[in-house]
């Protein structure tokens, strides 16, 4: 016969202050896991966002970011030539030839420096980034040295906002615009004509291209054709969301692990301390439970009992930390992405199965933690408890 | 006697104070990892000497400066000796096998970096082979490199294939010195660039200015940044560490979350011990009862109780810094990628111990209140 | 005569429960010659043992006053009555009340600490306390190591160590067997008759109250009788 429900959650009712302690400490590890998971996930999403699968990507083939990348002008035109690129509306191939460069910018409110991603691109590549949007100025003018600046520079950076003058390849540039970019990563970047991009920075070379396909299944075609081409050597094609990913992986590596690593630290506290809390709610009702097994529930109802005990002190631990992380859904933060050496925002997100990892592990915390005293509980010797006080 | 007392209570439940001291031992090293992670993450500053400038593009450090400025620099009064590097990069294997490279100027800039400590007769043999290097001891002991064997490296920022030849392996003067870097000929790079890219042939990345003073350094940072004002090429000049700090204030965002993250673990060992001591209180209110029956104050309780709370923290807390250490190493070899050289701080160690004491006082404080305040009549009713 | 070395006069003692206020003690007045052996018996409930605490000074009456070796105790302060009582109180409890974690002798020794005797004195005070109650031989036991009558003997002991004015017993054979219970009882005697100590007790048991000097019964707090 199993023993009522509400016996185990009249006796945790009873120890309010200790129980809520517990919950506390299980809270508190798991906010810092679902936090730290859903900080790599907000930064793969941010890196995924900015690619579009239909777009794809002609850089040089050791380069890990647009930066370090460049690719001559006829290579640039041999491959917009190939079929497998989409035609614009004009006719012409729909493709971006762009030049990406860093620059120091110092952060509002403190001498710490970042390094922000200037891109020079056409008014072709503003049609293929439809996450652009101005919200506040205008767009820059071609062929003049005007920049627009992403949301997330703007809001963090000294002399990033409209009206602005960032000084270099020998010039002033004047920010005439603040654009939203959505959660890519365009938001951390400022942009500008291309072929004024490349003359400031004596550069007769692109970064790389940004081109559509007619179709993503073209993709494979595409990056033979690259491979197999003598003049094409040395480039390679890649999928526009791959690239982003790939920027991103070192660092939501590093979050998650080092995340993980400390949380299951953490997590070795928060059992201690449902397993100290267990063994006592054990034995300060010794005599209770000698009573149950005097009337007739078996050792496997006591030992379910104090299990479920803990399970519903982690699983309450578990949601208010969980609660507790979702809030942070409305924090933005901005660091160096390694990989791109660059200033990237990004935020928290939240996934199903992040909440389901969550709760699973809160769960396990709490059947680690409480399955030692239950089973001291179960295996309790009916007239000793009895006799007990 | 109160001393025997609190003695004998901390181990009236074994497994208990066992518990409890447990937890609060893993909150502690846990809070001596994230601090020592930090303080790492810093130490590449704290290892600047003071009496070295870096002088770089002020665009930004990823552009270069022309090779002809160090004359001028050179000339620059307060400066002692001059030298240069290039930020190589390249991918060796693949992009998970990262660790630094620098093309240097061979001759000069191990002299401007005494800590690197670089038998004579290596240096010697790296100086007369143009596509030789020299390497730090950690790194050769990772992929086990050798005097002789070549590194081949496939470029990125300088595209192309390179091979080097190991000519030197370095050893840091200090244990915070790292030990993972790459060194070798700036003029094997210009070599390169001069016959297929000559654009962006004689170049340097930045350079290293070291200076007589370092009180003169502002001064002479700005007579430097004087000379190439409104150039093409300006420049910034700032202290080793100003520059060194730069680039860990660019990740800050995740510095201060591991800072608060840190917190979070006080936190922890709060409740934990909390947790312990509300319960043992709680167990014992009948026998504080007894105690202040026969005269016993509610000082004297209170003493009873801090004294317990505090040496279950002090013995769990000496514990879980004992613990940091290996745990640090540990840490540190699984990323060595990230962290070369784990440095511990004393500070962190005096944080700790600190925080462990607090804590002590503080979990006391609610069970030590009720203890001290509960009637007799009422303690005495109270069923253990 | 000498003056009652316990006078409580006037003496009223509500309580307080949530916003109920229940009556335990009404006007009662009540003198303790020294030297006596008093019995207080009556049904649950008739504030026996009310009467008892505040005698001991561990409660405070409502109203009325209670003056012990001609101190009135129901006006000193928190601190000023705890000296008190561990100068002038020895209290026997029903469940004897040892510190588990402290053997015997130290259990004793435990109301020494609050005077400032050197350490060879309260050495001769708790053996020669110990000895009184036939205990000599299991100083250094712990109190799960003695049964229900020695730990009981032990609580007298620490009772008598400081030699107080008065020695104050609630239920002292409550949880005792027939034989522990007579040979409690005996030193209780013992105490009175040879070493002169006033005793207040209160008890259940009739057998208890037989070996006192005087019987007075309580009822809904009052005295009767």
């Amino acid at each position: 016969m199993k023993i009522p429900f509400i016996y185990t959650f009249r006796s945790l009712w009873t120890r309010k202050l200790t129980a809520m302690m517990t919950i506390a400490g299980v809270g508190l590890v798991v906010f810092v896991f679902a936090a730290v998971l859903m900080l790599a996930q907000g930064l793969k999403d941010t890196l995924v966002a900015t690619g579009s699968s239909d777009n794809a990507i002609l850089l040089r083939s050791s380069a890990e970011s647009e930066t370090l990348s460049s690719i001559s002008r006829d290579a640039a035109s041999i491959l917009e030539a190939m079929p497998e690129v989409a035609t614009g509306q004009d006719g012409k191939p729909m493709d971006s030839k762009e030049c990406v460069v860093i620059i120091n910018m110092n952060k509002k409110g403190s001498h710490d420096m970042g390094n922000v991603t200037v891109r020079g691109l056409s008014s072709a590549g503003l049609a293929m980034r439809p996450q652009i949007h101005m919200t506040e100025g205008r767009m820059f003018t071609p062929g003049t040295s005007e920049l627009i600046v992403g949301n997330e520079i703007a809001s963090r950076f000294e002399g990033a906002q409209i009206g602005g003058q960032v000084k270099f390849g020998g010039r002033m540039w004047t920010i005439v615009g603040v654009f939203d970019a959505g959660k890519t990563g365009f938001a951390s970047e400022l942009i500008g004509d291309v072929d004024q991009v490349m003359q400031a920075f004596n550069r007769p070379v692109y970064s790389a291209m940004i081109f559509r396909m007619k179709s993503p299944d073209d993709f494979p075609a595409i990056k033979a054709k690259v491979e197999a081409d003598p003049r094409l050597m040395d480039l390679t094609v890649k999928r526009e969301k791959d690239f982003y990913a790939a920027e991103s992986q070192q660092l939501a590596d590093f979050i998650s692990i080092l995340g993980t690593v400390i949380t299951i630290i953490f997590s070795f506290g928060a059992m201690i301390g449902a397993m100290i809390t267990m063994y006592a709610a054990v034995a300060n009702r010794t005599v209770e439970i000698g009573t149950l097994r005097a009337l007739g529930f078996r050792r496997r109802s006591v030992l379910g009992a104090f299990l479920t005990e803990s399970l519903i002190i982690a699983l309450i631990g578990g949601v208010a930390g969980l609660l507790l992380a979702s809030s942070m859904q409305l924090v933005t933060i901005s660091t160096l992405n390694w990989s791109s050496f660059t200033e990237i925002a990004f935020g928290f997100s939240m996934t199903p199965q992040i909440v389901a990892s969550t709760i699973i592990f809160a769960l396990i915390m709490g059947f680690i933690g409480g399955f030692l005293p239950a089973a001291r509980a179960a295996r309790l010797n009916i007239i000793n408890a009895l006799r007990a006080s | 006697m109160i001393f025997k007392l609190i003695v004998k209570n901390i181990f009236r439940h074994k497994l208990r104070a066992l518990l409890t001291i447990l937890g609060i031992a893993v909150a502690v090293m846990s809070f001596g990892l994230l601090r020592t992670i930090i303080s790492t993450w810093y130490s590449g500053s704290n290892n600047a000497a003071p009496d070295r400038l870096i002088t770089r593009q002020a665009v930004s450090f990823v552009f270069p400066l022309p090779l002809a400025d160090m004359q001028q620099i050179e000339r620059v009064p307060g400066v002692k000796a001059v030298s240069y590097e290039n930020w190589f990069g390249g991918v060796y294997i693949d992009s998970k096998h990262f660790f630094s490279r620098f093309a240097v100027d061979a001759d000069n800039i191990f002299t401007l970096y005494p800590e690197y400590m670089i038998p004579p007769d290596q240096l010697t043999a790296f100086k007369n082979d143009r596509d030789g290097c020299i390497i730090g001891q950690k790194l050769a002991e990772q992929y086990n490199f050798k005097i002789g064997d070549i590194i081949q490296l496939t470029g990125d920022i300088y595209p192309g294939q390179w091979q080097f030849v190991v000519r030197g392996i370095y050893k840091g003067s200090k244990p915070s010195v790292e030990e993972t870097a790459m060194f070798f000929h700036w003029d094997y790079l210009n070599e390169y660039l001069v016959k297929n890219n000559p654009g962006r042939a004689n170049n340097v990345g930045w350079y290293v200015v070291q200076i007589n003073n370092p009180n003169d350094a502002a001064q002479v940072s700005a007579a430097i940044d004087n000379l190439f004002l409104n150039s093409n090429a300006e420049t910034k000049t700032e202290t080793e560490k100003a520059f060194a700090q730069s680039f860990v204030s660019m990740s800050s965002a995740i510095i201060t979350s591991l800072q608060i993250v840190s917190y979070v673990i006080i936190g922890i060992i709060f409740l934990v011990l909390a947790n312990t001591m509300v319960m043992t209180a709680r167990e014992r209110i009948r026998e504080y009862a007894v105690l202040k029956t026969l005269g016993f104050t509610a000082g004297h309780l209170v003493t009873i109780i801090a004294g317990e709370s505090l040496s279950i923290a002090i013995i769990g807390g000496a514990i879980g810094i004992i613990l940091t250490f290996p745990i640090c190493i540990g840490f540190g070899k699984a990323f060595a990628m990230f962290f070369p050289a784990m440095v511990m701080e004393p500070m962190t160690f005096i944080l700790a111990g600190g925080f462990a004491i607090i804590i002590g006082i503080l979990a006391a404080v609610f069970p030590a209140e009720r203890a001290a305040s509960i009637k007799i009549v009422d303690g005495l009713r109270q069923v253990g | 005569m000498a003056e009652p070395i316990v006078q409580v006069k006037n003496v009223t003692k509500v309580y307080k429960r949530d916003s109920m206020q229940i009556p335990v003690l009404q006007k009662l007045s009540l003198d303790v010659p020294e030297g006596e052996f008093l019995a207080l018996m009556g049904p649950s409930g008739s504030g026996k043992t009310t009467l008892l605490n505040l005698i001991a000074g561990i409660d405070r009456p409502t109203s009325g006053s209670i003056s012990v070796a001609g101190t009135d105790i129901a006006t000193l302060s928190e601190s000023s009555l705890a000296k008190w009582r561990s100068q002038h109180v020895g209290f026997v409890f029903q469940f004897y009340n040892l510190l588990p974690v402290l053997t015997a002798y130290e259990n004793v020794e435990l109301p020494l600490l609050l005077t400032k005797l050197s350490k060879q004195e309260k050495k001769q005070h708790v053996e020669t306390a110990l000895g009184v109650v036939g205990l000599a031989d299991r100083m250094k036991h712990y109190p799960k190591q003695l049964s229900g009558g020695q730990e009981q003997r032990v609580a007298i002991a620490r009772a008598i160590v400081t030699d107080p004015t008065i020695i104050v017993a609630d239920e002292p054979t409550g949880d005792l067997d027939k034989k522990s219970a007579e040979d409690i009882l005996a030193l209780m005697e013992q105490l009175n008759k040879e070493f002169k100590k006033t005793i207040v007790m209160v008890t259940h048991d009739p057998h208890a109250a037989e070996r006192a000097h005087k019987v007075l019964h309580l009822e809904k707090g009052e005295l009767i009788n």
